[in-house]
């Protein structure tokens, strides 16, 4: 087993036992299905707006080289610096190096999740910058150096008690039991940090082909901020993110906002095409974007997977998982949860390391039915066992079928092994859980079944 | 070393594409059985209004829905019916909140409103510093359209006064004319396009309800870091 994979089992095995954890995964997740269904009742057809959200997709991601040049062309056009990163070393060292030549010092941080993916705040840090990050879940698990829990939700896990015991010891505030003081402690202290920031990092949630622009959405007014005062911008972007045109938001807007977290529309979705232009009041001198590959194409050549791209990253496949809403979001260790993360981080991290989180599966289908881009994720997962025993096969698997093939081809053999089991089984239950246990693996959670006291066969011929 | 590295990335990234998609994906929705509609390459967007929300067709209707989104999203909605009774309503709200400083930017909407408040002003016409905004009480903007389906403010750096009067100061009052009032997102768009046809602002944010927050046990908080209040008045 790799070091992810047998961590994973670690902490999966855990959390599992862990009743407050899923307890608390529980209450956040409770209300999900019912306010998300309130609003997609609203739609006058979900089912069609998902297939055009496929569809649109689809074609984005399946004509992404004429579609990023369209984009980077638009926004170089008015002003914005476009940068090509192929890894994440590189993405890294193209951020520091505009900070560097700013002179800058101070970073704002609205949520980047490829961010998270290429360890940005570290090597920010390392690099000798203070950076803050503004949402306020992220600045939550920030403050206690932790990775987001839920790539919508990162303090998800976290009761107000812990939050308020945080901000006690990191920020020297009193204790407070009410979310709504907790809030106003963190806008207090961000306030002051957007004014004095040198410069602002966000990601993006779409990026428009056809008129240079990124979209953000978001509902704190954060990311709003962030790119509002500080005198750079840099937006960092997954080079799947694009949208061939401007009204194509008109549909993804409202669907992501209502597939993943039950809203009509999140309370700012604000698309940036540039620097502060001549004669507007505001805004940063200097806007950046820069498109980050980190094998996103090593995933668009799997043909058949390749429509895990079409992902806006909503989180719903996440919050209707079984598997996520009893292990949670740390256990995955990796930077996308869930479903959707489970199919790609293999492509993003490389499938013989990775290829346990297909088996974090009950392949029940929910996260594939609730996809408001149809993402085909639970066959990937399939696949990906598929793939993975391909290239790396399994070398006691033959000779396991081959006896087996053996024993069900000899009736005597059949029959007689149906007999020692019988009598196996009255011993079983003096080992039963432990070492020597051959069936430990079934035994430690659940009882064995019974050996029919006849079989079938013994029972026909005694009716003859 | 390469003399331009960063072409080269630019040349690498898009020669992998290019060799990824030598092999063609299946069409989008094939394994979920039948596709609800028949699939027209490139044609979806044409028919995104038929899969959104329902909205009606006259002024009335347009403006209950509105008026009811913005009332679940916690947002005031006062329909107005003169100057004069934006002017006495503004007044209104300045008094009770107890406002000293203004910031606003200049528009034939605020203007005048702003100036009856006879508060002192931070406009964002010619810049502005960025503490002297934080310390207003009240950001008062003008804005591009209303949008019915969703009960969204539309605002850009140009209509509304730049990028931050609509999110730094701790209430955000929206004035709005009637003919304003737009039925949906796909109508937002078209507007958008035509209206800045010549070249688009730096910044377009549909604003929908006061800047919130869930962060904490998914309980909603109003006033995150944006404005805890967001008022729209109509005439
Ligand atoms: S895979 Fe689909 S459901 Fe999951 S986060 Fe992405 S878009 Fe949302």
């Amino acid at each position: 087993m790799t070091p992810a994979a047998s961590q994973f089992k670690k902490n999966a095995t855990a959390l599992t036992a862990d009743l407050r954890h899923r307890a608390l995964i529980r209450t956040a997740l409770k209300k999900y299905e019912v306010v998300r269904d309130d609003k997609v009742s609203r739609f006058q057809n979900w089912q069609s707006a998902r297939q055009s959200a496929a569809e649109i997709k689809w074609d984005a991601v399946n004509h992404l080289d004429t579609h990023l040049v369209e984009f980077a062309r638009n926004l170089e056009a008015r002003g914005t610096q476009v940068h090509w990163a192929s890894n994440a070393a590189q993405a890294r060292e193209i951020i520091i190096g505009i900070i560097q030549e700013r002179k800058a010092h101070s970073i704002i941080k609205s949520k980047v999740m490829t961010g998270e993916e290429i360890h940005l705040n570290d090597a920010l840090e390392k690099a000798g910058f203070e950076v803050v990050e503004s949402d306020l879940g992220e600045y939550i698990v920030q403050l206690r150096h932790e990775a987001p829990y839920h790539f919508v939700f990162p303090a998800m896990h976290l009761t107000r008690g812990e939050i308020s015991d945080l901000f006690s010891k990191e920020l020297g505030t009193a204790p407070t039991d009410s979310p709504e003081e907790l809030t106003m402690i963190a806008r207090r202290v961000l306030r002051d940090k957007y004014i004095t920031a040198d410069i602002g990092i966000s990601g993006a949630n779409f990026g428009i082909a056809e008129t240079g622009m990124i979209s953000i959405t978001e509902n704190e007014g954060n990311a709003r901020l962030t790119c509002a005062l500080p005198k750079v911008h840099i937006a960092l972007m997954g080079i799947e993110k694009i949208l061939p045109k401007l009204e194509d938001l008109a549909l993804f807007l409202p669907m992501l906002a209502t597939a993943g977290a039950g809203q009509v529309m999140t309370g700012y979705n604000t698309m940036y095409g540039g620097p502060r232009q001549p004669g507007e009041a505001d805004g940063p001198e200097a806007f950046h974007v820069v498109l980050l590959d980190n094998n996103r194409t090593q995933l668009l050549a799997d043909a058949e997977q390749r429509d895990a791209l079409h992902c806006i990253r909503c989180g719903g496949c996440l919050n209707v998982c079984p598997i996520y809403k009893n292990i949670g979001g740390h256990a995955y260790g990796a930077t996308y949860q869930g479903p959707i993360g489970a199919v790609i981080t293999p492509h993003l991290r490389g499938l013989q390391q990775w290829k346990h989180l297909s088996f974090a599966s009950s392949l029940c289908g929910a996260c594939t039915q609730t996809c408001p881009v149809k993402i085909d994720l639970h066959h990937h997962l399939l696949q990906s066992r598929r793939n993975a025993i391909a290239q790396k096969p399994v070398w006691w698997e033959k000779p396991l079928f081959q006896a087996l093939a053996f024993l069900f081809n000899h009736a005597g053999l059949f029959s007689l092994g149906m007999k020692l089991g019988r009598i196996g089984q009255v011993f079983h239950p003096l080992i039963k859980n432990t070492g020597i246990d051959p069936v430990r693996a079934w035994t430690r959670s659940r009882e064995l079944p019974k050996v029919a006291p006849q079989t079938f066969r013994e029972w026909w011929q005694t009716r003859k | 070393m390469v003399a331009n590295p960063k072409m080269n990335e630019r040349e690498n990234i898009l020669g992998r594409i290019r060799e990824a998609l030598s092999l063609p994906a299946p069409i989008p929705g094939a394994h979920h059985g039948e596709p609800s509609h028949p699939v027209s390459e490139c044609d979806a967007a044409a028919h995104i209004p038929e899969w959104l929300p329902r909205v009606g067709v006259t002024f009335e209707e347009q403006i209950a829905l509105f008026r009811t989104n913005a009332t679940e999203l916690k947002a005031d909605f006062l329909l107005l019916d003169s100057q004069e009774e934006l002017v006495a309503k503004l007044r209104e709200i300045a008094a009770a909140e107890g406002w000293k400083k203004v910031a606003t930017h200049s528009h034939e909407l605020t203007d005048d409103a702003c100036a009856a408040l006879g508060l002192p002003m931070v406009r964002t016409d010619n810049g502005y510093e960025a503490r002297d905004m934080e310390s207003c009480d009240v950001g008062i903007s003008a804005c591009d359209a209303l949008i019915a389906q969703t009960g969204s403010v539309l605002v850009t750096s140009q209509s509304a006064g730049g990028r931050a009067l609509s999110v730094l100061p701790p209430h955000h009052v929206v004035l709005a004319r009637r003919e304003q009032l737009i039925a949906d997102l796909p109508s937002a768009f078209a507007l958008l396009k035509t209206k800045y046809a010549s070249g688009y602002p730096s910044l377009i944010s549909f604003i929908t309800g006061p800047s919130r927050t869930g962060d904490i046990e998914r309980i909603l908080v109003l006033g995150a870091h944006g404005p805890k209040k967001l008022t729209i008045l109509c005439v």
